[in-house]
C-alpha cells in the first residue's frame, strides 16, 4: 500500500491505496470522481485524458503514486463555478458530442491542443493532433468545429484582457 | 432554451451533465458491500471442458466465490435465445444449438464465459479468475462460413448438421431464372462483406443487486432496451418475474446494435447477486469487448443480374453465406435474412429477385445486428453491382441507376417490401450537383499529372426502418412486437414530463423528443423533461435500433399529446364557457377564437388537478398514454457520392470529398440529423478502409484491442458535405422514415466504387487498406508494362 497525495481539481487529497492502482482508477474509485471514462484497457482511445500539471495525460497510464504532490485536474474541475470553460461550451454549442462517453477526454485534450496551438489552430492540425482520441459515435466533424470555434473564443478573450 | 418546435436545432439539453463530468454510466454506480465479476474465459476456440478446479482461486485474497455453469443448470436458469424463427426452404425450422451463459461442456469460440469469480475488488477477482484451472480437451475448429459448410469440417452444434443452421429463400426462383435465360447481358460479383467490432466507447457493464426479502432484483446495465432486456431475463432466462426485476439502462456511451441484446455477463451478474447475497458489478474491459460483443456483417456472397437490350434490369439472384459465430445471439437470424434480402431491390425497379442465403455456425463471436444489420450488406452488394454493371455495358453509373430508378409510389418489390414514398432522382441530382461529378475528368487528369489516381463513386442506398408493423414482423418470425409506447404526464403546474419507451444513448432524444411538446403546447424546453431507461418508471417499450425512435417512438409521442391536448382543450372550453372546437393552442395560452379570452398552460394543467370545476363527468388529471404500431417499414433512402485520391506509391487513399444527400423524410433538429449522418458515414468509412475483425486458423482473435483493429480517427476522414431532400414518409404522423443507420448503410460502396475507379480494378475489396491498395496498384503497373 502506498499513500498518495495531490491536489486534485484545486483541493488537497490523500487516500492509501494498492500500488499497482492507476490514476484512473484513484480518480474514479477512490474519490468518486466519475467523469473521467475508462475506454480501453490500451492507452488508446483517450477517454481517461486528465491534465497533470498543466498537461494533458492518459490517466490510465500512469500509476497514481506517479502523480504524487501533483496538481492534476478532471473533467469536473474545468468549469468555473456554474460559468462552463470555452472549450465546454463550444462542444454543446457545435455538437461536438452524442453518447458523452468520450467528451470528458476530448474536452481535456481540446484544452491542451488549444494552448500549445493558439487561435490559429486549422482543421488539419486538430484532426491530426486528436490521434489519441477515439470517438465512435461523432465522425469527429462537430468535434473538429468545436475545438477550432474553442480556439478563437478563448484568444479573443486573451486579448480583450490585455 | 425557450420555445423550440420542429426544424429547430436547439442545442442539446442532454449535453450539460456531459460536459461536466456529471454523466452517469452503469460503471459510476456504486452500492454498499458490492463484490466484482470476473470471467474465465476460454483461450481455445472449440474445446471439451472435462473439468474445473477452483480451488486455488477460492484460497485468494477477497474471493467471495467461483460459480459455474453446472450450477446455473442446478438453478434452473435458462438458456440464451434467439428470438426471431427463421424455417428453411424445406420448411424446417432452424437449427439453434443451446448456449448456456456459463458453458459446462464444451467452448465454441475464444472468451466463452465457463467461470466466473466473484471478489471484494476488482483486481481480485482478475487475479482469482486467472489461478481458475480449466481442463480443456481441443477439439478441431472452423473460422471461415464457406468452409464450415463443407464435409468433413468440425461439427460446432449437434443440432445444426454441417453447421447448416437454416438454408432460407426469398422471391421466385422460376421467374428470375427465366429472366436470366433471356437476358442481354448477365453480370456477375463475388463479394465478402468484412466482420467488425462495433466498439462503442462505453464498453458494456452490469450492477446487480438482489433484495432477499422482496425476492427482488435490480439491475444496472448497458442496454439500449431495457423492457426487452426485462422480458428476455424472465420470460426465458427464468431470472426473476417481471414485476421483481428492475432493470435500469442510465446513461450508455453509445450501442450501435451492440448493446440490444441480454449476454451472458450481465445474466450471470443477476444470478450472482442472489447466490452471493451482495450486490455484483461486473465491467467489461475492452478485449473482452472485442471477444463478447456481438460481432456484425461477415457475409460471402455470390450476385448476377440480368439485364435487356436496353440496360433495363429484368432480374437479380444473389446467394448468401452468412457467419453466425458460435451461437445464435438475440436477432441473429432476420440481420442475413428479413434485414438483408427485402432490401436486394435497392432503389430500382426489379421485376425479379431471388436470393437463398445459408446461415452457418463457426468458432468465432456471435455475429447479430450492427448499425444498419443487413442493410448495408444489401447495399454493398446492390450498389457494387450497379457500378460493376455500369462498367460492364460501357454506360455511366449514374445513368444506369437513373435508368431503372422506381418512380411511382407506392412500389411493390419481390422481396416482400412495398415502398411508400421516394424521390431517387432529386438524391442522386444533389449529390452530382455537389460533388460536380461532370468536373471529375479535369480533376482525375489534374491529379495525374502529379502522379496520383482519381476515382469517383456513387451509392444510391435504400432502407428499412421503423422495423415494423408488429402482425407483419410476426408472420416473419419475430418473437416480440414492434410498437412504441409513450406517457405524456402534465404536472399541476404545467411542466411535463414524457415517458418513453424509446432509449437514448447519444441520440439525443431529451432535446428531439422535447420539441414536439415545445412546438406543440408553445411551451419552454426547460419546461419539458423525457424520462427512459428505467422499467420501474416506463411501463413498457421496445428500445432504440433499426432507426426507429423518431417514426416509431416519437409517433406514439404524438398520439399521446392528441389525447392531451383534446383534455385540455375541454377544460379550457368548459373555464372559458365556449365550445371545444373554438379553443387553440398558441404560445403557451389556450385561447377561445376571436376573443380576448384565454387560460395559461399551467391554469388548465392546475384546473386538471384541483378539479374543482371540471366538466361533467372528467376524471381529475391531466396524463394520457399511448401505444403506436406503424402500417409499415419507414424507407429512407439517398446518394452518396465519394471521390479518393490515392498515392500509387503507398497504396494510401484519401477521401478528398464525400457528399450525403439524404431524404429522411421530416427532420425534427437538423443539427442533431447531421450528427447521426456524420457518425454513420463514420463507421461506413472504416469498413471500407479500415476495419476488419480477423482471425487466425485456430480461432484466435487477432484484432482484439485497439492497438490491432483499426478505429477511423479524426485524420482519417474528410470534412463531410451534407443536403437533405425531403419527402414525407405517408405511414407515421410526423412523416419521419429515421436517419441512424444511413450513413454507414450508403457508404461502404460508395467508397470501394471510388477506389475501383481509381485504380482501374474492380476486385479491390473491403477493407482497402493501404497495402491492398497498392498490391493492386502495382499489379495494374506491372500490367501495363507487359
Amino acid at each position: 500500500m502506498t499513500t498518495v497525495s495531490m491536489t486534485l481539481n484545486g483541493k488537497k487529497v490523500s487516500a492509501n491505496v494498492d500500488d499497482r492502482t492507476l490514476l484512473v482508477q484513484y480518480i474514479r474509485e477512490t474519490h468518486g470522481l466519475t467523469g473521467t471514462h475508462v475506454g480501453c484497457d490500451t492507452s488508446q482511445c483517450g477517454s481517461c485524458v486528465v491534465h497533470v500539471d498543466g498537461k494533458a495525460v492518459k490517466s490510465c497510464t500512469m500509476l497514481a503514486a506517479q502523480a504524487d504532490g501533483s496538481h492534476v485536474t478532471t473533467v469536473e474541475g474545468l468549469a468555473n463555478g456554474t460559468e462552463l470553460h470555452p472549450v465546454q461550451a463550444a462542444f454543446r454549442e457545435h455538437h461536438g458530442l452524442q453518447c458523452g462517453f468520450c467528451t470528458p477526454g476530448m474536452i481535456m485534450s481540446a484544452v491542451d491542443i488549444i494552448s500549445r496551438h493558439g487561435a490559429d489552430i486549422d482543421e488539419k492540425t486538430i484532426r491530426h493532433e486528436l490521434e489519441g482520441n477515439l470517438c465512435r459515435c461523432t465522425g469527429y466533424q462537430n468535434i473538429v468545429k468545436a475545438i477550432q470555434a474553442a480556439a478563437q473564443e478563448m484568444h479573443g478573450a486573451k486579448v480583450a484582457a490585455e | 432554451m425557450g420555445v423550440q418546435g420542429i426544424g429547430a436545432s436547439a442545442r442539446r439539453k442532454e449535453d450539460k451533465r456531459f460536459i461536466t463530468g456529471q454523466g452517469k454510466y452503469t460503471d459510476d454506480m456504486v452500492l454498499p458491500r458490492m463484490g466484482f465479476a470476473a470471467f474465465v474465459r476460454s483461450p481455445h476456440a472449440h474445446a471439451k471442458i472435462l473439468g474445473i478446479d477452483a480451488s486455488a482461486a477460492l484460497d485468494m485474497p477477497g474471493v467471495d466465490s467461483v460459480l459455474t455453469g453446472d450450477q446455473m443448470i442446478a438453478d434452473e436458469i435458462g438458456n440464451l435465445i434467439c428470438g426471431w424463427m427463421i424455417n428453411s426452404k424445406d420448411g424446417s425450422p432452424m437449427n439453434m444449438g443451446a448456449w448456456r451463459a456459463l458453458e459446462p461442456e464444451t467452448a465454441r469460440y475464444v472468451g466463452q464465459a465457463v467461470a466466473v469469480v466473484i471478489a471484494d475488488t476488482q483486481a481480485q477477482a482478475k487475479d482469482a479468475a486467472d489461478a481458475v484451472v480449466v481442463d480443456y480437451e481441443e477439439l478441431p475448429s472452423v473460422i471461415n462460413a464457406v468452409a464450415a459448410l463443407q464435409d468433413g469440417a468440425p461439427q460446432l452444434h449437434p443440432e445444426a448438421s454441417r453447421n447448416l443452421i437454416f438454408d432460407w429463400e426469398i422471391g421466385e426462383k422460376d421467374a428470375t431464372d427465366a429472366a436470366f435465360a433471356s437476358a442481354a447481358n448477365v453480370i456477375k460479383l463475388d463479394l465478402t462483406n468484412n466482420r467488425l467490432v462495433p466498439n462503442p466507447m462505453e464498453p458494456r457493464a452490469a450492477l446487480a443487486e438482489y433484495n432477499s426479502a422482496e425476492e427482488h432484483f435490480t439491475l444496472y446495465t448497458t442496454s439500449q432496451n431495457p423492457h426487452v432486456a426485462r422480458l428476455v431475463l424472465s420470460a426465458f432466462y427464468n431470472v426473476a418475474p417481471e414485476h421483481k426485476l428492475r432493470v435500469i439502462a442510465p446513461d450508455v456511451g453509445g450501442g450501435f446494435g451492440s448493446k440490444i441484446y441480454i449476454y451472458p455477463e450481465e445474466m450471470v451478474a443477476l444470478w450472482a447477486s442472489k447466490r452471493t447475497g451482495r450486490p455484483v458489478k461486473w465491467l467489461c474491459d475492452r478485449t473482452e469487448a472485442f471477444l463478447t460483443d456481438a460481432h456484425g456483417r461477415d457475409h460471402h456472397s455470390h450476385a448476377e443480374l440480368a439485364v435487356d437490350a436496353d440496360n433495363r434490369i429484368t432480374g437479380f439472384r444473389v446467394s448468401t453465406i452468412a457467419n453466425i459465430g458460435a451461437y445464435m445471439s438475440l436477432f441473429s437470424s432476420c440481420v442475413p435474412t428479413y434485414l438483408y434480402a427485402t432490401l436486394l431491390s435497392g432503389q430500382y425497379d426489379i421485376p425479379n429477385i431471388y436470393c437463398d442465403v445459408k446461415a452457418v455456425y463457426t468458432n468465432t463471436t456471435p455475429v447479430d445486428a450492427y448499425r444498419g444489420a443487413g442493410r448495408p450488406e444489401a447495399t454493398y452488394l446492390v450498389e457494387r453491382m450497379m457500378e460493376t454493371a455500369a462498367g460492364e455495358l460501357g454506360i455511366s453509373p449514374a445513368d444506369f441507376r437513373r435508368k431503372n430508378f422506381v418512380r411511382t409510389f407506392p412500389h411493390q418489390t419481390p422481396v416482400i417490401m412495398c415502398y411508400d414514398a421516394g424521390d431517387y432522382d432529386a438524391t442522386l441530382d444533389a449529390a452530382l450537383k455537389g460533388i460536380d461529378y461532370d468536373g471529375f475528368p479535369a480533376r482525375k487528369a489534374e491529379a495525374a499529372r502529379r502522379g496520383k489516381l482519381r476515382g469517383i463513386g456513387l451509392s444510391c442506398y435504400i432502407e428499412a426502418c421503423g422495423i415494423a408493423p408488429s402482425q407483419a414482423v410476426g408472420s416473419l418470425g419475430a418473437g416480440v412486437g414492434l410498437w412504441e409506447s409513450a406517457e405524456v404526464r402534465v404536472n399541476p403546474i404545467g411542466t411535463i414530463e414524457v415517458l418513453t419507451g424509446s432509449h437514448s444513448h447519444g441520440q439525443g432524444h431529451e432535446t428531439t423528443f422535447a420539441q414536439l411538446i415545445s412546438e406543440r403546447f408553445g411551451l419552454d424546453m426547460d419546461n419539458v423533461s423525457i424520462v427512459h431507461g428505467d422499467t420501474d418508471k416506463v411501463q413498457f417499450g421496445m428500445g432504440t435500433y433499426g432507426s426507429r425512435s423518431g417514426a416509431v417512438g416519437m409517433s406514439a409521442i404524438v398520439k399521446a399529446l392528441d389525447k392531451v391536448e383534446a383534455k385540455a382543450k375541454k377544460i379550457a372550453a368548459h373555464l372559458m364557457e365556449a365550445s371545444d372546437e373554438d379553443i387553440q393552442i398558441e404560445g403557451g395560452e389556450l385561447k377561445v377564437v376571436g376573443t380576448d379570452k384565454k387560460l395559461s398552460f399551467t391554469e388548465v394543467a392546475l384546473a386538471a388537478y384541483t378539479a374543482h370545476n371540471l366538466p361533467e363527468g372528467m376524471e381529475p388529471g391531466l396524463k394520457e398514454g399511448a401505444f403506436y404500431d406503424p402500417t409499415n417499414f419507414t424507407f429512407p433512402a439517398g446518394t452518396y457520392a465519394c471521390e479518393v485520391e490515392i498515392d500509387p506509391d503507398t497504396g494510401k487513399t484519401e477521401i478528398v470529398r464525400f457528399v450525403a444527400a439524404d431524404d429522411f423524410g421530416k427532420i425534427i433538429n437538423p443539427m442533431i440529423v447531421e450528427g447521426q449522418v456524420h457518425g454513420g458515414l463514420t463507421q461506413g468509412i472504416g469498413q471500407a478502409l479500415l476495419e476488419n475483425a480477423i482471425y487466425d486458423d485456430n480461432g484466435q482473435l487477432l484484432t482484439a484491442s485497439f492497438m490491432d483493429y483499426c478505429m477511423p480517427r479524426a485524420d482519417d476522414l474528410p470534412d463531410y458535405e451534407l443536403t437533405t431532400h425531403e419527402t414525407l414518409c405517408p405511414g407515421n404522423p410526423l412523416g419521419m422514415k429515421g436517419c441512424g443507420e444511413a450513413g454507414a448503410i450508403g457508404s461502404p460502396p460508395a467508397v470501394i466504387n471510388a477506389i475501383c475507379n481509381a485504380v482501374g480494378d474492380n476486385s479491390i475489396s473491403m477493407p482497402a487498406t493501404a497495402e491492398k491498395v497498392w498490391q493492386a496498384c502495382r499489379a495494374q503497373t506491372q500490367m501495363a508494362a507487359e
